[in-house]
């Protein structure tokens, strides 16, 4: 059985048809990307699995109807969303404190995992003290210390220069391992998706559905400098190859 | 690493950021001092400003003494207004239809000319506190309301998505987010109104009191006295800055991350 799975899901937004079909699941401890062009409606995926909007189709969680949104899924936004009026560890603790933890108890389930985040010595300091690297981080680390069944991140490193993403990409790869976090990551960036993944969905343009299903057969841990690389190189080909090739959609394919 | 807000070299930076204000002043007054002496101007048509701080002087204790009430009711008229704007923000913002009912009556209430609705609300409510409070809030409620109102709604929207999706309602998405969010808004509406609010108690004051900077200057200007006019709008300049002087205080106690931000950006937070 499928951790998340969603049947035909479709959404407009008045007369614009935005998600035409969408089908999809995720396993227990799978990491799976959602890969498409800008405006395709990769977000608006991530509300309706929030509830923050509402379409037609089915979703599931662990096989039940998923009704109360709230329970399973820890949501980054594609900005960072840290509020710039509260320090970074009272950024952390916003989700344990909505759920109804003490200030306390949550700021002491949440230090510990300072050192890990690379965010150490800078618990005190407001958002605006810290690089785009480091916002990132902890808006993750406000994401992952929920402890709900799933993480859903939107485009995580979206904002970040080339060279802090690639390192991003790493850690966060290494940090995956290690918890073994279910997790659905939405991004534009093929590299990104191929290196993080176990599998790929791509979405067409507006409005959207699954072009192909890929699976990522590299071994983990992956290592950027390892023999495997030449093999995600392929893949990474493979999947422009289908990106570039989608069709300015007309709306084709579906009915 | 959180440093108080009244460290030396920030002192100094107030200095260096005052001066060229303090010198336009000092320029203005030695012009006036020299055309009011040398040009044959009558001292009853316009004194000199040495001789108005002489007179202001002299009669400090009837100044002080009517400036208490003014700024009495300025302060009170401005809590007022402070609160039922406060209240009312959270109303229309969370009952949105409100705000099209609401917000027209507002606009025309500040179209209300002060000159014309002054002396009515003296003829009213008498010479006491009340017509002065009710004037001054009518000239700082509605900045205030809009300031309020436009600042829940700067609120980005991802945090609320967020907040929302962390399975927060809507009142704790209004404390933690919409409110805070609020917070620079209100301050820079804050900043207009609170000087609004001081010529508004005189100009209610104007129109008739026992007391207040307002009639003390009508007074002085019956009995030809124009230099105790000056020296009451001196006076009633000083309150308005000090007032002005203690929200920039309380903006900077209560948003102690705008200063950190600003250190960001002057190079000398952390690089990583
Ligand atoms: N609340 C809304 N009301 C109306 N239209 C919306 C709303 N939210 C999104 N849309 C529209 O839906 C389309 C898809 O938006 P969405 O944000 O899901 O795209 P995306 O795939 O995440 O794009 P990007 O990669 O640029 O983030 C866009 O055309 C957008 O204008
Ligand atoms: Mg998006």
């Amino acid at each position: 059985m499928s951790r998340l799975e969603l049947r035909h899901m479709r959404k407009a937004f008045g007369g614009l048809e935005v998600l035409a079909d969408i089908s999809l699941r995720v396993d227990a401890g799978e990491f799976v990307s959602i890969l498409g062009p800008s405006g395709a409606g990769k977000s608006t995926l991530f509300q309706l699995l929030t509830g923050a909007e509402h379409g037609e189709g089915e979703m599931f969680f662990d096989g039940a109807p998923l009704d109360d949104h709230g329970r399973h899924f820890a949501f980054m936004p594609q900005r960072d969303a840290l509020m710039p009026w509260r320090r970074i560890l009272d950024n952390t603790t916003l989700g344990l404190e909505v759920q109804g933890v003490g200030r306390k108890e949550a700021r002491t389930r949440v230090a510990p995992l300072f050192a890990e985040f690379g965010l150490a010595g800078f618990e005190r300091h407001f958002p605006a003290q810290l690089s785009g690297g480091m916002r990132q981080r902890a808006a993750l680390l406000r994401t992952v210390v929920q402890e709900r069944d799933m993480l859903l991140l939107d485009e995580p490193f979206g904002a970040l220069d080339a060279l802090t993403r690639a390192a991003m990409q790493r850690w966060l790869e290494q940090m995956w391992r290690h918890h073994r976090w279910t997790a659905m990551l939405i991004t534009h960036d093929v590299r990104e998706a191929v290196f993080l993944s176990d599998r790929i969905y791509v979405l067409s343009a507006r409005p959207a559905h699954v072009v192909r299903e890929i699976k990522v057969p590299l071994p983990r841990p992956r290592d950027p400098t390892s023999t495997a690389t030449r093999q995600a190189g392929a893949l990474e080909a493979e999947i422009l190859d289908i990106l570039l090739n989608l069709q300015p959609s007309k709306g084709h394919d579906h009915d | 690493m959180v440093s108080s807000s009244f460290n030396p070299r920030q002192l100094a930076g107030f200095f260096a950021q005052a001066a060229p204000a303090v010198i336009t002043i000092g320029l203005v007054l030695v012009a006036w001092e020299l055309y009011a002496n040398h040009s044959g101007v009558k001292p009853t048509v316009l004194p000199a400003p040495s001789r108005v701080f002489e007179q202001a002087m002299l009669n400090r204790d009837a100044l002080l003494d009517n400036a208490i009430p003014t700024m009495r009711a300025t302060l009170i008229g401005f809590a007022c207004s402070l609160s039922a704007a406060f209240a009312l923000s959270m109303l229309v913002d969370f009952f949105q239809p409100l705000r099209r009912a609401l917000f027209p009556v507002f606009i025309v209430s500040q179209t209300l000319p002060l000159v014309a609705i002054a002396p009515l609300v003296v003829l009213w409510f008498g010479f006491g506190l009340t017509p002065k409070i009710m004037l001054v809030a009518l000239v700082t409620f509605f900045p205030m309301l809009v300031a309020l109102v436009q600042g829940y709604e700067a609120t980005e929207v991802e945090i609320g998505q967020m907040l929302r999706a962390m399975g927060a309602g809507r009142w704790r998405v209004f404390m933690l987010a919409r409110l805070p969010s609020a917070l620079p808004y209100f301050f820079a509406g804050l900043k207009i109104s609170i000087t609004y609010a001081v010529v508004g108690a005189i100009f209610a004051e104007y129109a008739g009191a026992a007391k207040g900077l307002g009639i003390y200057m009508l007074n002085a200007k019956n009995n030809f006295r124009p230099d105790l006019v000056l020296a009451a709008v001196g006076v009633s300049a000083a309150l308005t800055l000090v007032l002005f002087g203690l929200t920039a205080l309380l903006q900077r106690l209560a948003m102690p991350w705008e200063q950190a931000a600003g250190r960001q950006a002057a190079g000398k937070g952390p690089q990583a």
